[in-house]
């Protein structure tokens, strides 16, 4: 076996941190609530990566144990938000987000 | 019989179950079925019971305990019915001249949409009454009491599409809870020093706690004379009689003549050794009765309301009661409160008649003539004035002179009392006389086009023979009352008294019928006007309520009319709006500022996290 060509930790987690900014940053700015799902899923996947990381660096498993919940939390937010979604249209007629804003005040 | 006492109050219970939840669904002819049978139900065990009881020798009471209401530490009222001569005369009254009334009803009720409701209404009326007088405690007697209140409320608010009807029935309602109040004061004070309501056991430990005179028993029986002159209609409390005539003729009849405003006659009578015990109240209740039926005479000789006259009517012949009752004649007081029964029901009945053929008129100057139209009301009528007025050997006439005799016999009040009753008795002829010579003589006013059928008439004639012969009546009640003083028969006495009332018929002939002795020439006179309005607005009592009570009130709730009390919790509740609304400007409604707070939130959290962990 060759030896592994290993990624730094720090790399890893600095990539994390730069995707979770990134979807963090598309949940702030956006207006489309298709495009406020995807940077969730964004941030949410940044998570799973930080996991990953992690977990190799310190060799054991829990790291990728935690990205397979993510995972399947993931599907089930993204089925219940499309779903949110779908209502949000047939009620409001739009996919702005910032015309759903009934509850104020 | 006496294992089927029980079913003397419960038939008519029935009956009003099975009426109130059919909803008015049945048939007029079931329902009258149902109404009318019930009631003769009870009748007939009623007479079954009171031909067993008076085959006994020594008449003794008879006490029948069904279940314990309920037993709350030591305090144990019962449903317990205690029979003795007084609840017997009573039962007869109630539903014998109930019974007579209900017939009646089956065909003077019989175009009203609600006949159903109305029998029903009558019933639970019966019902209520039958547990007042056979109850053997206060408080089922109260129960009783309350249930006749609540029934005298829905009957006189019958027709209650007419406002009018729905201000009588509260006011009805309101004036006799005033007179409960006190009655409900007075039990707690007996139960606070007897510690029973049990009435028989409750007059032997009265005897033994208080000493003749004392001041607890003598407040205890004034409290349960504001309670009986609530419901007798008696000063001061007397105002909603009159009102209550609002209600159909039969309740008028049954309730506001016959049965349940001599209740308080009733309730002082069985409670008679409370009273033995406080002379000061006794000479309350003599002096109550003896203003009360001049007041009313002088009012009812006024008035052109067919009904209402017959109402003040009641008034002055409950005063005579009561007039019995404070001067120790407990038999004679209970005696005429049965002949009274009669002939007033007749009365009202006959009045009934009239007001059916004439289609609801009930001002006795647009009738006249109607002798001839109307025979068995023209009989009925002069039957029952005749014994209203005490005429010699009428009902009436035995019950009133054994009353007025007993009166002029006791103490220092009595002469006073006696002149009073004298007065009364009258202004009694004159105002009957007044009537049926208005009513049945002179020229025709209003031809009758809708004659009174034999539902009607039967129970009319039954009436007569009874208030012509109900003087003879026994009334089995001389082991429930101590003997009554021995009436001397000496002196003019005896002969005033009867002549009084002859002289008061011969007075009305003359002025009304023939109107040889003009008093226009009195009743024009300024003084003369003046009094009569005073009279006809008697004495003004209804003004003075409304100025002493119902105005005073009026002004407080006018200044009150935004609550004081609330002031406090509404000054609360704007504290909470005002912090609500600073509060509620964090509510955008704007996802992302949701989410920046959000952000800002956790990042000072992990921050402080951090911090601590460093330190």
């Amino acid at each position: 076996m060759t030896e592994a060509v290993t990624i730094p930790m720090e790399h890893g987690l600095l990539l994390a941190g730069i995707l979770f900014l990134i979807g963090l940053l598309g949940v702030l700015v956006r207006r489309n609530i298709i495009l406020i799902l995807m940077s969730l899923e964004i941030m949410l996947n940044a998570c799973g990566l930080a996991f990953i990381v992690v977990g190799a660096h310190w060799g054991i498993a829990d790291g990728q144990v935690m990205f397979m919940l993510i995972l399947a939390i993931a599907a089930a937010e993204v089925s219940v938000g499309l779903g949110l979604l779908l209502q949000v249209y047939r009620r409001i007629g739009t996919l702005d987000i910032d015309a759903a804003s009934r509850m104020r005040g | 019989m006496t294992d089927f006492i029980f079913l003397i109050p419960l038939m008519p219970l029935v009956g009003f179950t099975i009426l109130f939840c059919t909803l008015g669904n049945l048939p007029k002819p079931w329902v009258a079925f149902v109404g009318v049978g019930s009631i003769g139900t009870s009748a007939l065990i009623v007479a079954l019971l009171g031909v067993e009881f008076l085959s006994t020798k020594d008449h003794a009471p008879i006490l029948v305990h069904l279940y314990t209401w309920m037993n709350l530490g030591g305090f144990q009222p019962g449903f317990s019915f205690y029979v003795d001569g007084l609840t017997l005369t009573m039962m007869f009254v109630i539903t014998g001249v109930g019974l007579l009334i209900h017939i009646y009803s089956s065909l003077f009720m019989q175009d009203d949409e609600d006949y159903s409701r109305f029998f029903s209404y009558m019933n639970l009326f019966v019902a209520a009454m039958l547990v007042l007088v056979l109850a053997d405690n206060l408080l089922l007697l109260f129960l009783g009491w309350e249930g006749v209140g609540l029934c005298s409320y829905l009957l006189v608010g019958f027709w209650y599409q007419d406002p009018a009807n729905g201000v009588a029935a509260r006011k009805a309602f309101i004036v006799t809870r005033i007179g409960d109040t006190f009655m409900a004061l007075g039990l707690f004070l007996l139960y606070m020093h007897l510690g029973t309501l049990d009435i028989q056991a409750m007059v032997d430990k009265a005897a033994l706690t208080w000493v003749t005179g004392d001041t607890t028993v003598t407040l205890a029986c004034l409290l349960l004379v504001g309670g009986a002159v609530g419901k007798s209609a008696q000063l001061p409390l007397q105002t909603w009689l009159p009102d209550a005539m609002a209600g159909p003729t039969p309740v008028s009849a049954l309730i506001h003549a016959a049965t349940m405003v001599t209740a308080g006659v009733y309730l002082i009578a069985r409670t008679h050794e409370l009273f033995l015990l406080s002379p000061v109240a006794l000479n309350v209740v003599a002096i109550i009765g003896a203003t009360t039926l001049l007041m009313a005479a002088f009012t009812a000789l006024t008035q052109s309301d067919i009904k209402r006259i017959l109402a003040y009517s009641t008034i002055s012949q409950i005063g005579y009661m009561f007039l019995a009752l404070g001067v120790g004649a407990w038999a004679s007081g209970i005696f005429h409160l049965m002949t009274h029964a009669f002939f007033k029901a007749l009365l009202f009945l006959a009045a009934g008649a009239v007001i059916y053929s004439l289609h609801h008129e009930h001002n006795i100057f647009k009738m006249g003539g109607l002798r001839a139209r109307l025979p068995v009301a023209f009989w009925s009528f002069l039957i029952g004035s005749a014994a209203l007025a005490a005429l010699p050997f009428t009902s009436g006439f035995y019950s009133k002179d054994a009353i007025l005799l007993s009166a002029w016999q006791s103490g220092p009040l009595g002469p006073g009392l006696w002149a009073a009753g004298l007065l009364g008795a009258l202004l009694t002829a004159v105002y009957s006389f007044r009537l049926v010579f208005i009513v049945f003589f002179g020229e025709v006013k209003t031809v009758p086009d809708k004659p009174a059928g034999w539902l009607m008439a039967g129970p009319l004639v039954i009436l007569c023979g009874l208030s012509l012969v109900g003087g003879w009546f026994i009334i089995p009640v001389s082991q429930v009352f101590p003997a009554a003083a021995d009436v001397s028969h000496d002196g003019l006495i005896p002969i005033i008294t009867p002549a009084i009332p002859i002289l008061g018929v011969v007075l009305a002939w003359l002025i009304f019928l023939r109107r040889s002795v003009d008093v226009s020439g009195l009743t024009e006179s300024t003084w003369g006007k003046a009094l009569t309005h005073f009279w006809f607005s008697h004495w003004k009592m209804d003004w003075l309520y409304d100025h002493l009570f119902v105005k005073p009130y009026s002004f407080i709730t006018y200044l009150n009319r935004r609550d004081i009390v609330d002031w406090f919790y509404n000054a609360l509740a704007e504290v909470l709006w005002f912090v609500h609304d600073i509060a509620a400007t964090s509510q955008t409604g704007q996802l992302r500022t949701y989410a920046v707070v959000m952000l800002f939130g956790v990042v000072t959290l992990i921050g402080i996290f951090i911090g601590v962990r460093l330190t």
